[in-house]
């Protein structure tokens, strides 16, 4: 049984004050919370088992290693992604992206297409465009309309046969839209292309299948699903990953060196060079047991109840705009009070101890899109109450009140 | 007045106030009564880079002394700007480039002053103190 109160005492963070007000967390698209059961993984990693893997004999490296290879297993399992060895640790979602786009490199062509659509985050739009500058190929963007959505028949027209890859997040971040990647992937494989999706904003909220989406890449972050900063995956389809170069040279990536050559080891290690964030990694493991204990279906049902209650009320609020209104969202609100700066109103809710966004969510092209400097974000994860969104909707009304 | 005696003048009507509210809202009416800058002036040029919001900040040299005008798109960086300006308005290039910045600390500003604020107030002082020694340097 879902029961929210049992759940936020999980997180420890959640009792602390801000400006002497209950912390009202709602940047969870930021970065989520971390729950008891995470942090005491960490704790236990450095108390107890804290060695450098994948070479040691003695006990502690066999431990960390057995745990971090296991760690690796709980996210193949996630994602049911058919081999273990096609999920590869990363430091986050911009490391995934670089990783592929850097691959992509030694495979395109000057008459080469990509396709990446307009709701992206903007730092990784730019991997793609020095990939093209690289390469020479051709950057083509997906355009959205008003609600915040791609618009597919526009997709339809970009697809041709020198598409290569297409990318696309599985939910924006600005605006909280769930794109249809069922649909792109299927088009995007009809014309041979591959597809990267960007995971970050999708994971701390639904339970994505790769096999069953048949993409042939796709990348998460830690941070945003209850674990740490700095670590992340990368799932790719093996016939994929061996294709690829590796991304940096190191340790941990080779089978043989001599000066003349060196051979590669093999999946998943050729792409993780160098001494990983081991206890990451195993945490990121635990977040995701932990997320699963609580049930992605019950997360999914309470969140868009959240979501619900938020909207209703926001915009009972006069001269209140929410942008991003498609009705595939995840809990996500977007929004700015007529004729009021973001910042200003963010400011005043920080005052009250409510952590939002305000700014471009690194999503500028979005803002140029709408002629807004930004926007406020209040994005909801399932420890968050409805009471905490009646807060909110008292400091808008103040900030309201203050600001005009 | 000195610059001090402009920071001690300030340090003295934020302290009447009890709370963040009232301090807020006493800030964002000495936006109203901000110069503003002429809109000739609005041009990229004269943003400060670094705020989430935008400022633009006009300088200009009279009788040795600069006189600033300022703007904001948003209601509290134009209230901070504005307390900026009264600080530093007509004063010598010197003595703005010399002034201790801790009262902001002492009317309760502090906060502003936090990289998260992608630098916002930090920006502001750094730009007027810019100013001052690009004054400076055409004054010797
Ligand atoms: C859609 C999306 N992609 C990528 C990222 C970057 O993730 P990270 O900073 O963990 O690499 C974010 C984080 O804000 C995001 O929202």
């Amino acid at each position: 049984m879902f029961n929210v109160n049992s759940i936020r005492k999980d997180f420890p963070i959640l009792s602390r004050k801000v400006n002497g007000k209950p912390l009202v967390y709602f940047d969870n698209a930021a970065t989520s919370q971390t729950p008891q059961q995470v942090i005491d993984v960490i704790v236990d990693y450095y108390s107890n088992y804290n060695a450098n893997i994948h070479r040691g004999v003695h006990t502690l490296s066999q431990e960390a290693t057995d745990k971090y290879e296991a760690a690796r297993q709980k996210i193949q399992k996630h994602f049911n992604a058919k081999h273990a060895h096609e999920i590869i640790f990363t430091s986050g979602t911009t490391h995934g992206i670089n990783l592929v786009a850097n691959g992509f490199a030694s495979l395109l062509k000057k008459e080469d297409e990509i396709i990446v659509s307009a709701l992206e985050h903007h730092s990784n739009i730019v991997p793609w465009q020095m990939l093209c500058e690289r390469t020479g190929a051709t950057l083509k963007v997906i355009p959205m309309n008003q609600e915040g959505e791609l618009v597919m028949p526009e997709f339809d027209t970009l697809l041709s046969k020198n598409t290569k890859l297409v990318f696309v997040n599985h939910v924006s971040n600005a605006l909280g839209t769930v794109n249809p990647i069922e649909y792109i992937i299927e088009k995007a494989h009809q014309v041979g292309a591959a597809v990267l999706i960007d995971g970050a904003q999708s994971c701390p909220h639904l339970k994505p299948d790769v096999q069953a989406l048949d993409v042939d890449f796709y990348v998460a972050s830690a941070h945003k699903m209850c674990g740490p900063t700095g670590e992340g995956m990368l799932y790719g389809k093996e016939k994929w990953l061996k294709k690829l170069p590796p991304y940096q040279g190191g340790g941990e990536m080779i089978a043989e060196v001599t000066f003349k050559k060196t051979t590669y080891a093999d999946l998943p290690h050729k792409f993780e060079a160098g001494t990983p964030n081991i206890c990451g990694g195993i945490a990121f493991g635990a977040a995701i047991d932990y997320m699963n204990s609580i049930g992605f279906e019950a997360i999914a049902t309470y969140e868009n109840e959240l979501l619900a209650y938020a909207t209703k009320k926001l915009l009972q609020i006069e001269g209140l705009k929410i942008y991003g209104t498609s009705k595939h969202k995840t809990s996500v609100v977007s929004f700015n009070l007529e004729g009021i700066h973001p910042y200003d109103v963010g400011t005043i809710l920080d005052k009250m101890g409510i952590a939002v966004r305000t700014g471009h969510h690194c999503a500028q092209p979005i803002m140029d899109y709408f002629k807004i400097p930004g926007t406020v974000r209040a994005s909801f994860a399932f420890y968050n109450t409805k009471e905490e969104i009646d807060s909110l909707i008292e400091g808008v009304k103040k900030a309201k009140m203050m600001l005009s | 007045m000195t610059i001090e005696e402009i920071q001690n003048e300030l340090i003295d009507e934020f302290s009447m106030f009890e709370d963040w509210e009232e301090r807020y809202q006493y800030m964002i009416d000495l936006g109203k009564d901000l110069p503003l800058i002429d809109e000739q002036y609005k041009t990229d040029n004269n943003i400060i880079k670094g705020c989430q919001s935008k400022v633009w900040v006009h300088a200009e040299m009279k009788n040795d002394k600069i006189e600033f005008t300022a703007d904001s798109d948003a209601i509290i960086t134009k209230g901070i700007i504005a307390i900026l300006i009264r600080v530093f308005s007509n004063q010598s290039p010197k003595d703005i480039i010399n002034a201790e910045m801790d009262f902001i600390d002492k009317i309760g500003l502090k906060e502003h002053l936090s990289p998260t604020r992608a630098n916002g107030l930090v920006s502001m002082i750094k730009q007027l103190k810019m100013y001052a020694i690009a004054y400076q340097t055409q004054l010797k």
